[in-house]
Formats: C-alpha cells, sequence, structure tokens
C-alpha cells in the first residue's frame, strides 16, 4: 500500500486518544501548580469524545494500517466499554491522589495511555499490533501501580507487577515466535484462512500449538486467571486505591476481548486444540476464586480474589465456544465492570479521622450511620455473589447456559458451586454492614462523582432486569461480528 | 556449512529457561531478574530472526526490531520502579520484597 493511500478512519478514536495524549502532557507541564485539577477533567472529555467517535464510525468491518488493524461491531462493543469504565476509572482518582499527596497530572495521562493500548488490544487484526497495544498499556500500568511514589507498599506491588508482567510478556512473544515460525505469518487473516478444517486441509503444525498454549499463557497472566494470578491480591492491595479501580476494571475487559479474538478468528477452526486449557484455566480461577477470598480482611485484596474467580467464569463462555458463549462473555464482562467500579467508588468513600482505611473489620455497622451507602453496597455485594434478580446473576445464568448447551454440564455445575462458596464471602459483608456492632463512622465527605458512580452503578444492578435490551442486542451483534 | 535451524531454536530454547530461571530460582538481587527478563526477550528475539530468514520472510526479522524498542522501554520503566523501591527500602534483596504476602 502506498503511504498517501494509509486510511486512517478506522482507527479515528485511536488516532484521536494519541493526539490528546500529546496535548495534554504539554497542557500539563505548563501548568505545573494546578496540572491535575486541568488535566483531568480533560482526560475524561477525551476518552468520552472517543466513545461518541467509536459510536460513530463504519463499523464495516474495516481494515487499516495494512490489515493490521480491524474495526468491527466487535471491537466496537469493547471500545465503547473500555473508554467509558476507563473515564470513569479516571473521573474516580483525582480527590484521593490530592489526600494522598501525589496530585500529579502524570497520573491520567497514564491512564489515558494504558486506554489506548487498550484500544489497539481489541482492534489488533495480527501478533504484531497485538504485541505493540498490550505492551502500551502494560507499560503505562507499571508505572500507575507505583505511582506513590513515597509509599513501601505502592513501590513493592509496583515491582511485583512489573517482573511477572515482564515475564508474561517474555512467554507471549516466545509464544507467537513459534506460532510465527511454524505457519509463516503474523497476520490473524492469513491465519485462518491457511488453517481451514476439511478434507486435504493443511493440520495446524505442533509447534504452533505449543506457541499458542504460551501464548494463552501470557494472556491469562493480564486477566490474572490461575495459575498466572500470583500478582493480583498484592498488587490490588498495595497500589493506591484509584489505581487498583483501574486495574480492575478495563484492563480486563480489554484482555479478554483480546482472548476472544484471538481464539475465535484466527484459531477458531481448532477449537479442540486450546479448549482443554481454556477450561482447565476456568475451573482453577473459579476454586481460586471462592476458596482462597474466604479469609480475607483487607477489602481490596477479597476484590482481588473475586476478580478471579469472576474471570474464571467469563472463561466458560469461551470454552463453551459459539455465538451464545462469546456473547455470554461479553455480557458478563460488562455487567462485571459495572459492578467492580461501584464497589471501588464505595471504597474509596471509606476515610475515617483523614485516613483511608481498607478493614473489612471497618465496614462494621455501617447501615446505623450510612445507610444509603450501606444499601448500595450491599446491592452490589448480592450481584457480584450472583443471587437473582440482581445483574450478576444473569451475567452467570447466560455463561452457564452457554456452557449447558455446548454439553460442558460439568463444567457448569462447578460454577453454580464455587458461587455458592463465594456467596459466603459477599454475603458476609452484608452481614457485617447490617448486624455487627457499629464501629466508628467514616467520615462525611461530598464526593458527588464517587456516590454519583456507586449510585447509578447500584441502580443498573439492581434494575437490570427490566431493561436488559440495549446491552443483550449489541452484545448479540458484536458476537455475530466475531464469528460470522 | 550452513548452521540448520534447529541449533538456533534449541539454543533460544534454553537462553528462554535461563531467563526463566533466573526470575524463580533466583534469591539475590532485584537486577538479576532485571537481567533475566532481558535474557527472555533476546531469546525471542534469536527465534524470530531465525526463522525470518529460513521462511524468508521480513515480517519477523521487523518484530525482533519492535522487541528491541518496547524491551528498551521496559528496561527503563523496571530499573525507575527498581530505585523508587530502593529509596523506601533500603535494600533490592529479592528475600525483602515481603511487605505483602501473596
Amino acid at each position: 500500500m502506498n503511504a498517501a493511500m494509509i486510511d486512517l478512519a478506522p482507527a479515528l478514536p485511536e488516532v484521536f486518544l494519541f493526539v490528546a495524549g500529546l496535548v495534554l502532557l504539554f497542557l500539563g507541564v505548563f501548568r505545573e501548580r494546578d496540572g491535575l485539577s486541568v488535566v483531568n477533567p480533560l482526560v475524561v472529555l477525551a476518552l468520552l469524545v472517543a466513545v461518541v467517535l467509536t459510536i460513530g464510525a463504519d463499523k464495516g468491518p474495516v481494515l487499516a494500517f495494512d490489515g493490521h488493524f480491524v474495526f468491527d461491531d466487535f471491537a466496537a462493543f469493547l471500545k465503547v466499554l473500555i473508554y467509558v469504565t476507563a473515564a470513569l476509572g479516571v473521573m474516580m482518582a483525582p480527590a484521593y491522589l490530592a489526600d494522598a499527596r501525589m496530585g500529579r497530572f502524570e497520573f491520567p495521562l497514564l491512564a489515558l495511555f494504558a486506554t489506548l493500548g487498550m484500544g489497539m488490544m481489541v482492534s489488533a487484526n495480527s501478533f504484531l499490533a497485538l504485541y505493540m497495544g498490550l505492551e502500551l498499556q502494560s507499560l503505562s500500568l507499571y508505572v500507575m501501580a507505583a505511582f506513590q511514589r513515597d509509599s513501601t507498599r505502592a513501590s513493592e506491588a509496583g515491582l511485583k507487577y512489573f517482573v511477572l508482567g515482564a515475564l508474561a510478556s517474555g512467554m507471549l512473544l516466545y509464544g507467537i515466535s513459534l506460532v510465527y515460525g511454524f505457519t509463516g505469518t503474523l497476520s490473524f487473516d492469513l491465519l485462518a484462512r491457511s488453517f481451514l478444517v476439511g478434507e486435504g486441509a493443511a493440520a495446524l503444525p505442533a509447534g504452533a500449538v505449543v506457541g499458542l498454549v504460551f501464548v494463552i499463557a501470557g494472556l491469562a497472566f493480564k486477566l490474572s486467571a490461575v495459575p498466572f494470578h500470583m500478582w493480583t491480591p498484592d498488587v490490588y492491595e498495595g497500589a493506591p486505591t484509584p489505581v487498583t479501580a483501574f486495574f480492575a476494571a478495563a484492563p480486563k475487559v480489554a484482555a479478554m476481548g483480546l482472548v476472544l479474538r484471538l481464539l475465535f478468528q484466527p484459531f477458531g477452526d481448532w477449537a479442540g486444540q486450546w479448549q482443554q486449557v481454556i477450561i482447565l484455566v476456568s475451573v482453577a480461577s473459579m476454586i481460586l476464586g471462592a476458596f482462597a477470598a474466604i479469609g480475607q480482611t483487607n477489602i481490596k485484596r477479597l476484590m482481588a480474589y473475586s476478580a478471579i474467580g469472576h474471570v474464571g467464569y467469563a472463561l466458560v463462555g469461551i470454552a463453551a465456544g459459539g455465538v451464545a458463549g462469546v456473547n455470554a462473555v461479553l455480557v458478563y464482562m460488562a455487567i462485571y465492570v459495572v459492578m467492580t467500579l461501584g464497589t471501588f467508588a464505595c471504597i474509596l468513600l471509606m476515610r475515617r479521622h483523614g485516613r483511608y482505611v481498607e478493614g473489612i473489620a471497618d465496614l462494621a455497622g455501617l447501615s446505623r450511620h450510612q445507610p444509603g451507602m450501606a444499601l448500595i453496597l450491599g446491592i452490589l455485594m448480592f450481584s457480584l455473589a450472583g443471587i437473582p434478580p440482581a445483574a450478576g446473576f444473569f451475567g452467570k445464568l447466560y455463561v452457564f447456559l452457554a456452557a449447558v448447551d455446548a454439553g460442558l454440564v460439568w463444567l457448569a455445575l462447578v460454577g453454580v458451586l464455587t458461587s455458592v462458596v463465594g456467596a459466603y464471602y459477599y454475603l458476609r459483608i452484608v452481614k457485617i454492614m447490617y448486624f455487627d456492632e457499629p464501629a466508628e463512622a467514616f467520615d462525611t465527605m461530598a464526593r458527588p462523582e464517587l456516590q454519583g458512580i456507586a449510585a447509578v452503578a447500584a441502580v443498573l444492578v439492581a434494575g437490570f432486569l427490566l431493561l436488559p435490551g440495549p446491552l443483550l442486542s449489541s452484545a448479540e451483534a458484536a458476537a455475530r461480528a466475531l464469528l460470522p | 556449512m550452513p548452521v540448520p535451524l534447529s541449533h538456533y531454536l534449541t539454543l533460544a530454547a534454553i537462553l528462554f529457561t535461563i531467563g526463566v530461571f533466573g526470575i524463580f530460582v533466583n534469591r539475590k538481587n532485584v537486577i538479576v531478574i532485571l537481567m533475566a527478563i532481558e535474557l527472555l526477550l533476546l531469546a525471542v528475539n534469536i527465534n524470530f530472526v531465525a526463522f525470518s530468514a529460513y521462511l524468508g520472510d521480513l515480517a519477523g526479522q521487523i518484530f525482533a526490531i519492535f522487541v528491541l524498542t518496547v524491551a528498551a522501554a521496559e528496561a527503563a520503566i523496571g530499573l525507575a520502579i527498581v530505585l523508587v523501591y530502593f529509596r523506601n527500602r533500603g535494600s533490592i534483596e529479592v528475600e525483602d520484597i515481603n511487605l505483602m504476602k501473596g
């Protein structure tokens, strides 16, 4: 392709985010005193503009950058989800950052660049684009984890995340090199076409299968799925809370989107080769997420094990496969990020005598002092536990139904049993809030953005049954775009 | 006599294994871990370039250059994080990284 003919239109939201990032970087440098208060709203605005651009773009599917970049209904669904959750994550941060004396303007910008990387990940149509998007995201997140420079815990979290993340990148790259060597191409389109199932078709070479397993291992790390979950509890606990909130939502969606595209497009005909691996990872994640969370006393650490468990449930949908399975995963991730953002908005409101607290015991008797917050957190916990009629129940219902339809009844059974175990620790929080002897009240803070996000999340989660239509239909369109 | 592809792949696999062991078995010092990470990425690069030459396809060599660039950025960020950690703890012994048990 001629350089003058490169069509940037399919990548317009990402190009916009990139340019906005550079401009805001300059703005932040020149406004050093009040950098954060100027840059933070503008980053939120830029992300929302990217949402509008994504919705308005032609969802062809269209290719760009010589076939390395693809934009279709699947990418559009995930990008809208990622950009909205990232915008909310950035919106929640500045008050905490200012309180913790780290109100520097680099924070929203790092989040912006990480989000740009996530957008590239879900649009990647070759291993090269996949790698570049993933690294842009990861490198920004490493820095964000260690953002609280004077905190030993935060820098330890950053160090652990960096070392294990770099190892995962190495495994991913080693896998990519094997797939490339044994198939001769990096392009997802060519991979999908070269190894069609059927009479006389070329079989997937053994080396490429080994490579695929390495790639899945590398991506399982980014998803924090067992056995690559070791970093999750430490990083969730050690990193500043707004960073944890950011980590818990958008990057999970992006990594899940990447896994979906990779497994169903280039390797879609080879489900037999990767299905066993996904099932293994899924079962291990569900079990660990359910049992390891029981003894936790720190609510951020609890949310880390909760995230591991929820990724396990979403992977059930991938193991099931087909349009129903992909649809279920997308709906699950959408519901999951709403619940997570709402819960972290509540965690960010836990402050006593000017200090942020993170213990589950600190919530004791919350219903007496702040009945509104206790009600919101209670609804979110019911939803995370998967108790009807909250949204979390329907997310689980769809993935388990997809698994049963695909003949994986035992996998759905494991899912149901681990959700019952998991319900214990979510409901324990409700019990502590409503029935324990009240602890000292939290500071009353006017944080309309946090209270608003928590309330909206609770309303969405509780009212999912009334209007699930738009989410289900757009997830369905996205799943059909992935599996034509 | 040209060196066959399998020799390159074996070398890369050995280097990769050393890198993984360097991260997990190492009990001394975080800098050694950073070196092990570089070793991982270089093993991958050997793979890419060897496959690229074998297949007569340039994409692998281009990928290797991208990996080199990203590895430089990764090393810079890694060293920065180690520096921040050292300022807080006054040590970069691997055994001291234990504030949170996970």
